[in-house]
């Protein structure tokens, strides 16, 4: 899809999904208003998740065909993956001092999820370190494809091990019919945003490609 | 409700669009410095 398409689909789901949360959804009876950080916090987790999916994907076909494209597109989506993981953890965070009175407890749902930053925040430390394009491209893409094994953790963080983390209310119905149709339309404006952002990075990244070529051709 | 939460999700939510709108921007950046960059590149390798 053409950026200019996604960001006008971005920007309306975006308001859309404003709008579902601020005005259209009731108030949650337990929580009350801080409820309302759920619906994005899921979303941006949901991001963070697809982005290192993609970085895993991109990752082995870099490894396969030994395109520099791949590694275009995996190390595009681990970036916009950390961005989107920063904010899991700092909205997770806000939500948690209301609610449990403290902004942050070593449960297992959120150390794998910090664990999961590290782990990406390591993949651009290599990704700096070594010169050679080659080099770096191989050594990256094996860092996301074993990152990737730490997002099947924090997904089931909630499920093996005794956690102070809400369950996945949308997996066992436990969600009202309006409280759902306002997180999947928060979550398909994410999913527009990322597909925006991978598409501008990728570019960006031929670019920059462009250059490195047009710099060497000078020197020759 | 405890009201004192509605600064809490104030937070939350600008701080989402703080972090967005700020990625936005260094993208946009990177984009124009690499544009006048190769522009730049493309005039030299002309002149020589």
């Amino acid at each position: 899809m053409r950026p200019r398409i996604l960001l006008v689909l971005s920007t309306l789901l975006i308001l859309a999904a404003l709008f579902m949360v601020f005005v259209y959804v009731p108030t949650d009876a337990e929580q009350g208003n801080i409820q309302r950080i759920f619906y994005f916090h899921v979303s941006v987790a949901w991001i963070a998740f697809l982005a290192f999916f993609v970085t895993f994907v991109a990752g082995i076909a870099y490894l396969a065909k030994r395109n520099p494209f791949w590694d275009m597109v995996a190390s595009a989506s681990a970036e916009i993956g950390l961005v989107f993981t920063t904010l899991i953890l700092i909205t997770g965070s806000i939500w948690a001092r209301p609610m449990w009175g403290v902004w942050w407890t070593w449960d297992a749902r959120l150390t794998s999820s910090l664990v999961l930053w590290l782990i990406y925040l390591s993949y651009f430390i290599v990704r700096s370190y070594i010169t050679d394009e080659e080099r770096k491209a191989r050594f990256a893409a094996v860092v996301g494809i074993i990152g990737f094994v730490d997002v099947p953790i924090v997904a089931l963080a909630i499920q093996f091990s005794r956690t102070q983390h809400p369950s996945a209310l949308i997996f066992e119905g436990g969600l009202a019919g309006s409280m759902l149709v306002t997180l999947l339309v928060s979550i398909a404006a994410f999913t527009a945003l990322y597909l925006l952002f991978l598409a501008v990075r990728v570019h960006l990244k031929e670019d920059e490609s462009e250059l490195n070529s047009l710099k060497e051709a000078m020197r020759e | 409700m405890n009201s004192n939460n509605l600064g809490y999700l104030f937070a939350a939510y600008s701080i989402i669009w703080l972090v967005v709108l700020g990625y936005v921007f260094t993208l946009i950046r990177r984009e124009k410095a690499l544009r006048k960059e190769i522009a730049a590149l493309k005039e030299g390798m002309k002149k020589a």
